[in-house]
């Protein structure tokens, strides 16, 4: 029999933690397949961020570190100017990268650290129970905004890589979304090139954001999940190449 | 045999890492350190080592726990604000075992306080100061010549054990010149790196966490964690002594406090005070051993301190009872004179000090 689908080896052949319809299950297999097809497996490093996708390590068969919330772009600093020829990545949510975290994104990337930012965005926090995101879209109800965030009292949703998009040290940025199947062959694309600049020695931050489902917390089904994505949230992130 | 040279203490302190084979250095400015990083900005690429200006303490210490991960030794230098913000990233240094060397060049505080030299910290640094059941390795140098030697030492003990040291220094250390010679003077067997983030080649995957979720996975953590800690404090002590077997008053001190105690005790000893002195070199583990040794005879332990009394807590400690303990301190960036302490030590002769 002709195997035409497989397991790809850096994904560990493990049941995941996450809720069913969760996204990260997607991108860590995007991001497996990626280190596994460009055969750098034995010279990257993973960072994971704290939020749900702080147990990544145990789905991803790389060298990982878990560490503090929001400073995983300042760990792969550390990382990168003393092991230039590893590969370094980090795997960041938006409540990590957009909130506690935007001072170290914005410097990673003013410094131009070459590294590779896979950026989970799915509009709220999981881990600590559905809390407003930066990225939160206006409207949505969560468990700190429970009449729907409203821009005068919690802002807009955040743009964070647009505004990263303006610094001259970030030289690839783009928006996938997980939505449908055509959307995840688009997001495996643009992982493949992010980690793709930084084999080839690019002088700059690569950056990835990825719309994600998350159906618990967003209160829908999983199909519903996906559908609010392509109708509601690429309004406030439109999806597309950013920079680069 | 290398060369006697004048050094502040700032700049003494960043060459003698990088003569400890300190890899990478991430730093934010803030006085009275900032010799520091402008040294090791100069020095480091000369090395062909890392040098990375950081946007904040919160991400210098992180930056060093991406280096440390990695296997590298690195270090970080602030003082007081900015290591209260590091305080984060020390917690998870402890908690992930790496290794890393902290220096803390102590101004006043609480809050923004000033720029002049004090010994405020002491609870937060020989505490732990971050969240956590955890310990760092404290040394408190008072001299140039032993703040290079302590960053030698600081760096292997950070690699032997596992866990972040800090070297805690004051604005008068960081600043003043005094004669070094910058060698290595020890080198100690170190374990080898075998759980560093290298890339997973021909090997299984290593993670680097301070994250243990399974029922009783961290407690049995802490646990290791503490043995090693009870080695360190059985092993890693650093204490000076003067004059204490005939001494009715003795006084502690560490740091630049030492040095004037010093001074006020060889004035005491010339006018027929019988007072000695006792120099804890590792705040912790501290001498407490040697303390309550030298309370098995009758004295009165007079603490000296750039604070309003913190490591005289340990000394009461450490004397558990048997000997009265004193205080004086002067805090905010207040720095006690060579008469102000003898003073102290004749009202202790006469008894007019009420013991604490």
């Amino acid at each position: 029999m002709k195997t035409i689908f497989e397991r790809t080896p850096t994904l560990k052949d493990c049941t995941t933690h996450y809720c069913p319809g969760c996204g990260h299950g997607i991108a860590h297999r995007l991001v497996a397949e990626v280190i596994d097809e460009l055969d750098i497996r034995d010279r990257t490093i993973g960072i994971a961020p704290v939020g749900c996708a702080v147990l990544a390590y145990d789905y991803l068969d790389v060298d990982m570190v878990e560490v503090a919330h929001g400073r995983p772009p300042a760990v792969a600093t550390g990382m990168k100017r003393t092991n230039p020829d590893k590969i370094i990545f980090s795997y960041q949510g938006d409540g990590d990268l957009a909130s506690i975290g935007a001072a170290e994104i914005l410097h990673a990337g003013h410094r131009g650290e070459q590294i590779t930012v896979v950026f989970i965005n799915n509009a709220v926090y999981g881990m600590t129970g559905g809390q407003m995101a930066p990225t939160t879209m206006l409207d949505q109800v969560t468990a700190t905004t429970p009449h729907g965030r409203h821009s005068v009292e919690q802002g807009y949703p955040l743009q964070v890589s647009e505004l990263l998009a303006t610094l001259p040290g970030t030289i690839y940025i783009e928006r996938c979304s997980l939505h449908d199947p055509a959307h995840v062959r688009r997001s495996k694309k643009a992982l493949m090139h992010a980690f793709e600049l930084q084999v080839d020695a690019a002088e700059g931050m690569s950056l990835v954001e990825i719309l994600s489902p998350c159906p618990t917390y967003w209160r829908m089904s999983p199909v519903k999940a996906m559908e609010w994505i392509e109708n509601e949230m690429t309004k406030a992130f439109p999806l597309g190449r950013l920079k680069g | 045999m290398s060369e006697r040279v004048l050094m502040c203490g700032n700049e003494a302190l960043a060459e003698a890492a990088i003569i400890a084979g300190c890899d990478a250095y991430f730093g934010y400015p803030i006085t009275p350190q900032n010799e520091v990083p402008a040294y090791m900005a100069r020095r480091m690429p000369e090395e062909g080592r890392i040098f990375v200006q950081s946007e904040s303490e919160l991400a210098a210490i992180s930056m060093v726990f991406g280096a440390s991960a990695t296997g590298k030794r690195a270090m970080t230098s602030s003082s007081s604000p900015g290591i209260s913000l590091m305080q984060e990233g020390i917690s998870y240094l402890a908690g992930a075992e790496l290794p890393s060397v902290i220096v803390n060049v102590m101004r006043g505080g609480p809050g923004l306080g000033n720029i002049a030299p004090s010994q405020a910290d002491y609870f937060q640094a020989t505490r732990g100061g971050g969240h956590g059941d955890y310990r760092t390795i404290v040394l408190g140098p008072s001299s140039v010549q032993e703040l290079a030697d302590c960053m030698m030492l600081a760096f292997d003990l950070a690699d032997l054990y596992l866990m972040p040291v800090m070297v805690l220094a004051d604005g008068i250390l960081g600043q003043m010149m005094e004669p070094v010679v910058l060698e290595r003077k020890t080198s100690r067997e170190l374990p080898p790196k075998d759980w560093a983030l290298t890339g997973a080649k021909e090997r299984d995957q290593h993670i680097v966490r301070s994250l243990w979720l399974k029922e009783g996975a961290l407690e049995a953590h802490n646990n290791k964690l503490q043995a090693r800690y009870d080695q360190i404090q059985r092993d890693e002590v650093l204490c000076e002594q003067y004059e204490v077997d005939d001494a009715e008053i003795v006084v502690v001190a560490y740091g630049v406090a030492a040095r004037i105690v010093r001074g006020a005790v060889t004035r005491a000893r010339e006018e027929g005070i019988n007072v000695g002195w006792i120099r804890p070199v590792t705040l912790w583990p501290f001498p407490s051993k040697e303390i309550n040794k030298a309370a098995d005879e009758f004295r009165i332990f007079l603490t000296v301190e750039m604070s309003n009394g913190q490591m005289v807590e340990d000394v009461k400690l450490a004397v558990a009872g048997k000997a009265p303990v004193v205080f004086h301190g002067r805090p905010g960036g207040g720095v006690p004179t060579v008469d102000e302490i003898l003073e102290v030590i004749k009202q202790l002769t006469l008894g007019a000090k009420t013991p604490i």
